[in-house]
């Protein structure tokens, strides 16, 4: 039988010379006339190590990692192929303590199939969910999605079978699914992972949510700085409707669901879901009042769900093994799994699915190895642009929702990124409000305008112009921010900038700088920084 | 990078023809245009209005409020560095510093020889892998500036 050789496609995975190494491997297999073929698959998520290039042998997976091109001959003539010996060798894959120590329910499949084989996916578990929710009342799969516990993993976490009960509860002749796949906050790449890596899980979670709720048409909206992710989709959902998974006759079903992936346009805003909605209608994407919820009046007016790519990626899982299996991990109200992604200045980056409790130290020191500089932590975001920054000492905070909000920060989308001691508070400060002057909508004031003022202010402080009374200011205009603002963008603006200010209050109290550039060198687009412009020509 | 066709009235006609039956076809229609010009010229804000019933400024007000759509033609080649928080953390500000010195241009800014675009992006989704950047639409990671040069390098070798 012949041998399969793995190599991924993730775009993490090719950013470090993956297809270069596929490429590599299938000339010495052709050059070697070896009997092996060559795979590519998700990742791992485990990107210090890409690209990982397993083998399987009969004791299983035996992974190999970080190959390069140089080193593709080597492993042929170590015996890479019977799983021997080599520099690189790290083992059985499923053996690596970083994978070992997870509990992996949405990403159960993520690098271990071909991510465009149906019938990988479907003999590794796939589709069993959706075949169970066809036996069932549409009830019965919103009350499987209730029971089981699970919170839009979006970032705001709410339960998502409430909102699937106000959807199937409210009548229209048209009702909708809509994707959020715009995963625009820094440090989150589990949704680009799963698209890559097993773009069927999200389909057959769309397609059960569409049969639960009685919507036949669905969009994922994908942001347009994916555009491995947007091929790969795009592949799988035409693959889905040849093979009758979707279309009129969902799996024999008679019943109907129409699947289409709709590319952004580099908009934050686009990732808060009534702006998404906007830009899916073709309009820009400002954000809408609430009420009315989507889940009454959503595209193009009708009811729709809208979920994040994980939330409807987990449901497959929840229908195939029930709400009670999956309600059994976690804590507290946090309940199930969390896609943890470490990120940043970070020895071992990657996805770290988990259940909900894991703390944060452990997530960065067990997990992740501590710093990639090997200098001393000292400052953690979680959560994106708009999370807190935590300091060395809430390190303990257990990974939840609750736990989170309590320590004034926020969860979101599960992105840890962290930085060594050479960071700057001040200097993320103003970037948190530079970038949300950059990605404000524009629709209401306090966000529009108050955070290019933040930035002004922020200058003010580093600058020590009058530096008490501009820090009260400052406070002031986070109050502003967080009672006034339409949407979570200018709510939640003032958690990195405040945080900062709480846990890191030395960073805004240096002597001055010598010249007024502080802050970004690259500040250019915003407004009133274009100075400078055409001096290096 | 493939090179994108000068403005083509026609072929602008013929795309827009392709996607205006799509519901919300409005970005599907600017992407495929940006696609085959490399931006959306201002002569197709009346072709859309009058393929989708919209008023020249509703057309204008997506095309500008969306970083991605441009109103020129970009370099020959387009590099977008990452300059959020993950890449932060690994210094993405010094590799950007190092690039806009070298090609002379500033984010947002084609070089006078119109080889290079660079511009700035919020998150790769490569955030394990920082500093990210994407040329001409590949995506590269751990990009220090000696990975910046070599890929500038490679892409002037290949003009």
């Amino acid at each position: 039988m012949s041998v399969k050789v793995y190599v991924p496609c993730d775009a993490a995975a090719v950013s470090v010379g993956a297809d270069a190494v596929a490429k590599s491997v299938a000339e010495q297999i052709s050059s070697r006339r070896l009997n092996a073929t060559l795979v590519r698959n998700g990742s791992r998520g485990m990107f210090w190590l890409e690209p990982l290039v397993e083998v399987e042998t009969p004791q299983g997976r035996i992974a190999y990692g970080p190959v390069s091109v140089d080193s593709v001959a080597s492993l042929f003539d170590a015996g890479f192929l019977e799983g021997k010996a080599h520099a690189l060798r790290l083992g059985p894959t499923e053996e690596i303590p970083f994978l070992k120590r997870q509990e992996r329910l949405t990403f159960a499949r993520c690098g271990i199939t071909d991510p465009l084989s149906l019938s990988d996916y479907v003999s590794h578990g796939g589709y069993r969910g959706l075949e169970r929710a066809l036996k069932l009342a549409p009830e019965a799969i919103v009350e499987e999605v209730t029971n089981s516990g699970l919170r839009g993993r979006g970032g705001a976490g709410f339960p998502t079978g409430i909102k699937w009960r106000t959807v199937l509860n409210t009548s229209a002749e048209q009702k909708y699914i809509v994707c959020n796949a715009d995963e625009g906050d820094s440090g989150t790449y589990a949704d680009r992972m799963i698209m890559e890596g097993d773009p069927f899980v999200l389909i057959e979670g769309m397609t059960i949510a569409g049969i639960a709720v009685g919507a036949t048409s669905g969009y994922i909206y994908l942001r347009s700085e994916y555009p491995h992710a947007f091929r790969t989709l795009r592949r799988a959902i035409s693959i889905a409707y040849d093979k009758g998974y979707l279309g009129e006759n969902v799996a024999g079903s008679g019943k109907r669901f129409d699947l289409d992936v709709r590319m952004g346009a580099g908009a934050y805003i686009c990732g808060e879901e009534t702006s998404l909605l906007e830009s899916l209608e073709g309009k820009r994407g400002q954000i809408r009042f609430k009420p009315p919820l989507p889940a009454i009046r959503g595209l193009f007016g009708k009811p729709t769900v809208i979920n994040n790519v994980i939330s409807l990626a987990t449901v497959p899982i929840i229908l195939d093994k029930g709400g009670e299996y999956y309600k059994n991990f976690g804590m507290g109200r946090s309940r199930g799994t969390l896609t943890i992604q470490l990120a940043g200045n970070i020895k071992h980056g990657g996805l770290v699915e988990k259940a909900f409790g894991l703390s944060l130290r452990d997530a960065i020191y067990e997990f992740g190895g501590g710093t990639a500089s090997g200098r001393p932590l000292r400052a953690v975001q979680v959560g994106g642009p708009l999370g807190a920054y935590f300091p060395e000492s809430l390190l303990d905070t257990p990974l939840d929702y609750e736990a989170f909000a309590e320590r004034k920060g926020m969860l979101g989308h599960g992105g840890v990124v962290v930085f060594d001691d050479t960071v700057d508070l001040a200097h993320q400060a103003r970037f948190a409000m530079e970038f949300c002057a950059v990605e404000s909508c524009g629709k209401c004031t306090p966000c529009r305008v108050g955070s290019t003022r933040g930035v002004e202010v922020i200058d003010k402080i580093v600058a020590d112009q009058d530096r008490t009374r501009n820090l009260e200011l400052l406070d002031d205009l986070c109050e502003v921010l967080t009672d006034g603002s339409l949407c979570a963008l200018g709510g939640l603006i003032p958690y990195p900038v405040q945080s900062a200010i709480r846990h890191f209050p030395e960073d805004f109290h240096k002597p001055a700088p010598p010249h007024p550039a502080n802050g970004s060198a690259v500040a250019d687009k915003v407004p009133g920084k274009v100075e400078e412009r055409q001096s290096w020509r | 990078m493939a090179n994108p066709r000068a403005w083509d009235t026609e072929r602008a006609l013929t795309k827009i023809k392709e996607l205006e039956h799509l519901p919300g076809a409005l970005l599907p229609i600017l992407h495929a245009l940006q696609d085959e010009f490399g931006y959306v010229d201002k002569a197709a804000i009346p072709l859309i209005a009058g393929a989708l019933n919209l008023s020249h400024a509703e057309v204008h007000g997506v095309i500008s409020f969306y970083h991605d759509f441009r109103h020129a033609p970009p370099g020959k080649h387009v590099l977008k560095m990452c300059r959020a928080e993950a890449c932060q953390s690994m210094g993405c500000e010094s590799t950007i510093r190092h690039v806009e010195k070298r090609l002379g241009v500033r984010l947002g800014e084609t070089t006078d020889d119109r080889s290079f675009t660079v511009d700035a992006v919020y998150c790769l989704g490569n955030c394990a892998l920082s500093p990210a950047v994407m040329l001409d639409g590949k995506l590269y990671g751990r990009v220090s500036r000696e990975v910046a040069d070599f890929l500038i390098d490679s892409a002037q070798r290949h003009a």
